[in-house]
């Protein structure tokens, strides 16, 4: 058992009635009319009482948790509540969950991102629960006059076994509601969990198969107005004018106005990322209305100048960015990204003499590796609602990132922060996106100045075109071998537009006594933003493809290769800055050749391996992909996973699927190109998604068994399956891939078979 | 802007809209069932996906002037209690993460298994390679369908 201080985490203690507000973040989800529907043996009990932010009983010992996090598809919603219920060990079918909404006051780090939320959360909930718990023990030694040690908890249940007294926990609530919170618990021994490594379902479940409101886009009330936007047609382009009579004739159309999304005091911080400053707004009576009188709209629009952002940096200084001119295009890019072959980049880190080992090397290997922007494209467009009236808002959208909005919102609206009320809406997909929630501030002008309610909603193409994309990147890779074939050193040279995807302190460095890192970036107009496993989803694909070809030109097996490397970081590691565990890390290339039964090759079987570690995770992958009609074909998809401790085991094991699915489609299909500034895709028909028949047929998730605390999630499965695809299309075809997409090359190859 | 009655869940309802209306404005804005989701607008996605007289289609390229006088079913009305089996193997194999274009791929798989009750892999995945899944649940959406035809 361990002891922890519930005074680290003073606010998550708070009772609701200590707050000013707190009725109306209990009252919204329960008015947006979603009844809970968790299997319901006790029904709604007369009187809740709040033990903590968390949690508040029944009287009838009904419990409801609230899920501090906002979801948007990594099912934290389910998983968090679990170690909420582990911890104050109640029964999880007398559980009902309710999505709590932005109140900083109350939770800590309501985001959703970096895969960090069970991480971050894992203790604070656990308190929370154990918190909750303590307080149950002690309103029962009250009331029963017995020592509290002597009591135990089971189920929702609290006994004495000496007196025989039992009571389940709806019966002391009123009471341990008005205790002090004890300042410190036990936590339970991870042996003793009952809840947590069981797997539940997703509590929204049921909603979702039956269609109920669950998003912010089917939000709505009485009197509310739509809204769409319509935003300059290119990066680098700002609005000149527009004019109203366009469109004010037409049906259900009320208003037209631009507005600016920032004030120009306003010093922005690292997720406010000015794609459009300045866009016009339509109003009217329905979606499909206004989305007509947007086709109708005649504006004008111009080149935009250079312009200087100020932005809020470390220690409360405002540093100056700048948003460069032009109307940039990929073929440009290309070649700009192609000239840093030739020139040095910033050293990041460099172990032993590299570049005396590249001079006397027997042989050089050098390949470079790149991939396009890609667009989020979350299932649910961009869209929120808003509900602003004199100095108060309510917002309720898709966000991530509510804390990263807010002082934006407040800013924007000249409305204090404590007048504003934001709701999390269930998202339609997230993936890095919705952490910039600018779609929130728009809602919000606008309704701010109809003075209605109003739901404002992107189309696909305004969604697709409004910028906070994935980075485009490069990477070169240099090998110096001797005459036996033995590594003497590695060179990466990597970097984008507009950033570094270098992560230069990772595997393989500190297995190597020669290595040089270097870093370069290109400016840009074109706005981007993290995207599912920012970084590693480009160079953990680059540096896996390129150890495999090593592998091959060493005759070395690419997982033993690896291993190889692994245990020379583990056992004499070059330089002390290594964030990886080189133990954990052997693990999972050592579990995913077990399952994928590596030794045993097929012949009609292709495949290639890959590994990685990001969000404190170490994840091994094996792709295999057979030959049907002259094309290859992703079979199955073998994945080894180290995430600590693994809280809802099938809810993980579909995140990792998912994760292998993504970055198989993205891998293949996707890209997005610019010609003078225009993405040249703008909806599903030119950007291709991965769908049903290019899924893998099979894929096995499988976690190493762990006490450790656990660790990231969501992103770690996506970054590996790049490169142990294209390997695997290597052993298919015999030819290596080195540019994302790897589509249009291999349908240029089928023609040519 | 134009009456018609529509026969949607098994209940005629009024609306006044332009003729042009992508029935799946009407249904989301009109007649707030907002079970059916905006994805694309092209027909692309599949998130907008309705039974049209037993058929699956694209809501939103269906002007409402077109589906005057049809049976349309949404996911709302696909069972009265959540039950039908398509729905009850969406929740035993816990398919959605996000659960946005859930609605969509549940549509199309009821037609799928009204029409053939009992497909082959092949034609599962020709039948649901119109409809997006963002998050990749693909492989769980398959079995799901599978799952489903075995208890139809």
């Amino acid at each position: 058992m361990t002891k922890v201080n519930t005074k680290l985490d003073r606010r998550s203690f708070l009772k609701v009635s200590a707050l000013a507000g707190g009725g109306m973040m209990l009252s919204f989800s329960w008015l947006a009319g979603c009844k809970p529907t968790v299997e319901e043996e006790l029904g709604l009990p007369k009187e809740w009482f709040e033990l903590n932010s968390y949690i508040k009983i029944g009287e009838n010992g009904a419990v409801t948790l609230y899920s501090p996090n906002p979801e948007f598809g990594s099912n934290v919603k389910t998983s968090m509540p679990m170690i909420l219920a582990e911890e104050l060990d109640t029964d999880w079918k007398n559980v009902w969950v309710e999505q709590a909404d932005f109140y900083p006051e109350r939770f800590d780090r309501q985001f959703t991102g970096g895969s960090q939320g069970i991480r971050m959360g894992w203790t604070p909930l656990r308190t929370a629960g154990a918190t909750a718990r303590a307080m149950l023990v002690a309103a029962a030694a009250q009331s029963w006059n017995v020592p509290a040690n002597e009591i135990t908890t089971s189920a929702g249940m609290l006994e004495h076994k000496g007196s025989g007294k039992k009571a389940n926990y709806g019966e002391m609530a009123s009471l341990a509601a008005t205790l002090e919170v004890p300042e410190e618990v036990e936590l339970k021994d991870i042996n003793d969990f009952k809840i947590i490594g069981q797997s539940k379902k997703n509590v929204d479940g049921q909603k979702i198969v039956t269609g109920k409101p669950l998003f912010g886009i089917d939000h709505k009330v009485e009197g509310m107005k739509y809204a769409a936007i319509v935003h300059p047609p290119a990066f680098g382009m700002r609005l000149k004018s527009f004019d109203k009579s366009s469109v004010m004739g037409m049906s259900g159309i009320q208003d037209v106005f631009s507005i600016n999304v920032f004030k120009d005091d306003y010093v922005q911080n690292f997720f406010d990322t000015t794609t459009f400053p300045e866009i016009i707004a339509i109003v009217g009576n329905s979606t499909w209305e206004v989305m007509q009188a947007k086709k109708n709209l005649v504006a004008e629009w111009e080149k935009a100048p250079e312009t200087k952002i100020a932005m809020a940096g470390f220690g409360g200084n405002s540093m100056e960015v700048t948003v460069p001119a032009g109307l940039e295009n990929s073929s440009s890019h290309k070649s700009r990204m192609a000239e840093f072959l030739k020139k040095p980049g910033t050293v990041v880190r460099k172990d032993g003499d590299p570049e005396g080992m590249f001079k006397k090397a027997a042989k050089v290997i050098e390949r470079t590796y790149s991939a396009p922007f890609l667009a989020h494209n979350t299932m649910e467009p961009m869209n929120c609602f808003a509900d602003v009236k004199g100095d108060r808002a309510v917002i309720y959208g898709p966000t991530q990132a509510p804390e990263f909005i807010m002082g934006t919102i407040s800013s924007s609206l000249g409305i204090p922060r404590e007048n504003i009320q934001i709701n999390l809406a269930r998202m339609g997909g997230g993936f890095g996106r919705r952490a910039y929630s600018h779609h929130m501030v728009e809602a919000a002008l606008i309704s701010q100045k109809i003075q209605a309610p109003v739901k404002m909603v992107y189309s696909r193409e305004d969604d697709m075109s409004a910028g906070v994309y994935r980075p485009t990147y490069s990477a070169t890779y240099r090998a110096a071998l001797d005459e036996n074939n033995n590594l003497l050193a590695l060179h990466v040279k990597a970097g984008g537009i507009p950033e570094s995807p270098l992560h230069a302190n990772r595997f393989p460095a500190g297995a190597l006594d020669n290595y040089l890192a270097e870093s370069w970036d290109i400016p840009s107009n074109i706005t981007i933003g993290a995207f599912r496993a920012p970084r590693s989803n480009f160079i953990a694909g680059a540096e896996q493809s390129f150890l495999d070809e090593l592998a091959e030109e060493m005759g070395k097996d690419p997982i033993d290769f690896r291993l190889e490397l692994l245990k020379r970081a583990e056992t004499d590691p070059v330089g002390s800055n290594n964030d990886y565990d080189p133990k954990r890390y052997a693990g999972v290339l050592q579990l995913v050749k077990e399952k994928s039964n590596w030794s045993q090759a097929q012949s009609n079987i292709h495949r290639g391996v890959s590994a990685y570690f990001c969000h404190n995770s170490y994840v091994a992958e094996v792709v295999d992909t057979v030959i049907k009609d002259n094309k290859p074909v992703v079979e199955s998809v073998y994945a080894a996973v180290d995430c600590g401790i693994v809280v809802n085991p099938d809810a993980a094991a579909n995140m990792g699927e998912g994760a292998i699915v993504d970055g198989i489609g993205n891998a293949f299909f996707g890209e997005l190109a610019f010609n003078n500034g225009a993405p040249t895709k703008t909806n599903f028909d030119t950007y291709r998604m991965i769908r049903q028949k290019e899924s893998p047929k099979k894929i096995e998730v499988h976690f190493v068994e762990s006490t450790e605390n656990p660790t990231g999630l969501g992103e770690p499965l996506f970054p590996p399956v790049f490169a142990a695809l294209a390997n695997s299309l290597y052993k298919a075809t015999g030819k290596r891939y080195y540019e994302q997409p790897f589509a249009p090359q291999l349908e240029m190859e089928n023609l040519r078979m | 802007m134009a009456q018609f009655n529509l026969n949607v869940n098994g209940k005629t309802q009024q609306v006044d809209v332009d003729p042009s209306t992508p029935l799946l404005w009407v249904l989301r804005d009109h007649l707030d069932l907002v079970g059916t989701k905006f994805g694309c607008g092209i027909a692309q996605c599949g998130a907008c996906t309705i039974h049209l007289n037993g058929t699956a289609v694209r809501s939103c390229q269906l002007p409402v002037s077109a589906a005057e006088g049809a049976q349309i079913t949404t996911i709302e009305g696909l069972s009265e209690n959540g039950d039908h089996p398509v729905q009850q193997a969406w929740m035993e194999h816990d398919v959605p993460q996000c659960g946005y274009c859930q609605a969509g791929q549940i549509m199309t798989a009821a037609a799928l298994l009204q029409q053939n009750p009992n497909p082959s892999d092949e034609e599962i995945e020709n039948a649901m390679n119109g409809n997006i899944c963002r998050c990749g649940t693909y492989l769980r959406i398959k079995a799901a369908v599978k799952t489903a035809s075995q208890k139809l």
